[in-house]
């Protein structure tokens, strides 16, 4: 599913938008650097608590579709402004990772 | 949704507490930061679902009254942190999927997240929007 | 006959040493706090309150301070939890205290600590907040619940 629709049936606030006509080819749910490091796959949206500045940088290396931060747990200007140089989508949601992940895994996997 | 059910749904083992797989939890919350767990988790009863298995995530279960612990990723605790759990009354319980999947499939059964109202977590500095 | 001045009766002390790095026991006297509330008949708000303020204050002694010590006190009207450890103090404590900001290292974060919500967890659990830091010497913190005050 291309990640467009996926932020608009989320409802998603868009903090650095590059690629939207990407694939989104699953989810990964982490607030573990090493962890979405080691074991996400390219393509997916990374839903996290965590809003460390490495967060840009990892999902970069992984080439994740995006990252979701979750429970209304907005970065601060310098994280957005380096996913923005990086081409690296960022979003916003209010609801907690639980209800992220489970609304992804419902449109993707239903 | 009863721990037994949910063991089964997950294909997750009893790490301990398999004495509680009658108990109903409703409400789910899935982290691996635990000041997030200690900020957002106001109600009893709660599914913690993490990927951390250090002794700390038993205790925060524990003071929180929280309803059982669910590892994630294959992780699992130490034979002391299960020893704990166990005198807590806490069950614990393992599965190998990832949090994502776990909470994919608790949520289209019917679990809910637990929320907290008034409680802002959100830098003083504006939001930073993208150009258009 | 009491004057109306006289200080609330004590009704607990207990006194927890509290060692740096020692994240076997971390958390503990959290429980700790927690059990003896439960055994005085405290409202599981007030004993969940206290033992996250706890929990926060305990966990920010052993990852970042040299050790110290948490004092419980239970009076008629109150919960109060008192922190002081031996240093290395907080610079600027506004900034400790916002939401998000850490300066925990990579081995905490990916122990699931330093997600920056200690001391607003404390803040938000507590009905009186006071911190008090001077670097070199160490940091106080002053947290206290309420009994029979609504908390929203």
């Amino acid at each position: 599913m291309k990640l467009a629709r996926v932020v608009a049936e989320l409802g998603l606030e868009a903090l650095a938008t590059g690629d939207l006509t990407r694939e989104v080819g699953g989810g990964y749910c982490s607030d573990l650097l090493s962890d979405v490091l080691a074991h996400a796959r390219p393509g997916d949206l990374w839903i996290t608590h965590q809003r460390h500045l490495n967060v840009v940088a990892v999902a970069k290396l992984r080439d994740l579709a995006g990252v979701v931060f979750a429970r209304g747990n907005r970065p601060s200007p310098d994280v957005v402004a380096r996913a923005a140089a990086e081409g690296v989508n960022l979003f916003l949601s209010s609801e907690p990772a639980f209800e992220v992940a489970g609304r992804l895994h419902r449109l993707l996997h239903p | 949704m009863k721990l037994a059910d949910l063991a089964g749904l997950l294909g997750a083992e009893f790490v301990t507490g398999a004495e509680h797989a009658e108990r109903e939890v409703t409400r789910a919350f899935a982290a691996d930061l635990l000041s997030d767990v200690l900020a957002m988790v106001q109600e009893e009863g709660v599914l913690l679902i993490t990927g951390m298995t250090t002794p700390q995530v038993v205790r925060v279960a524990e003071v929180m009254n929280m309803g059982a612990v669910l590892f994630v990723r294959g992780k699992y605790p130490t034979q002391a942190t299960v020893e704990y759990a166990a005198g807590a009354g806490i069950p614990l319980l393992a599965a190998s999927r990832d949090m994502y999947e776990t909470c994919g499939l608790l949520y289209q059964a019917g679990l809910r997240p637990a929320k907290r109202k008034g409680f802002r977590l959100d830098l003083p500095s504006g939001p930073a929007r993208p150009a258009a | 006959m009491t004057s109306p001045q006289a200080p609330p009766a004590l009704r607990l002390r207990r006194i927890y040493e509290v060692a740096p790095r020692d994240l076997d026991r971390a958390g503990t006297v959290s429980t700790e706090v927690r059990r003896e509330l439960l055994a005085l008949g405290m409202s599981p708000d007030v004993v969940r309150r206290a033992s996250v303020v706890c929990f926060e204050g305990e966990m920010n002694m052993v990852l970042y301070s040299e050790g110290g010590r948490i004092i419980l006190l239970v009076k008629e009207d109150r919960v109060e939890l008192l922190f002081s450890d031996r240093g290395p103090g907080i610079a600027d404590v506004d900034l400790a205290s916002q939401p998000g900001y850490s300066t925990a290292p990579d081995w905490a974060r990916e122990l699931g600590f330093g997600a920056g919500l200690g001391i607003t967890n404390m803040e938000q659990n507590s009905d009186l907040f006071k911190i008090r830091s001077r670097v070199g010497k160490g940091t106080v913190v002053r947290a206290t619940i309420l009994l029979g005050v609504p908390f929203f």
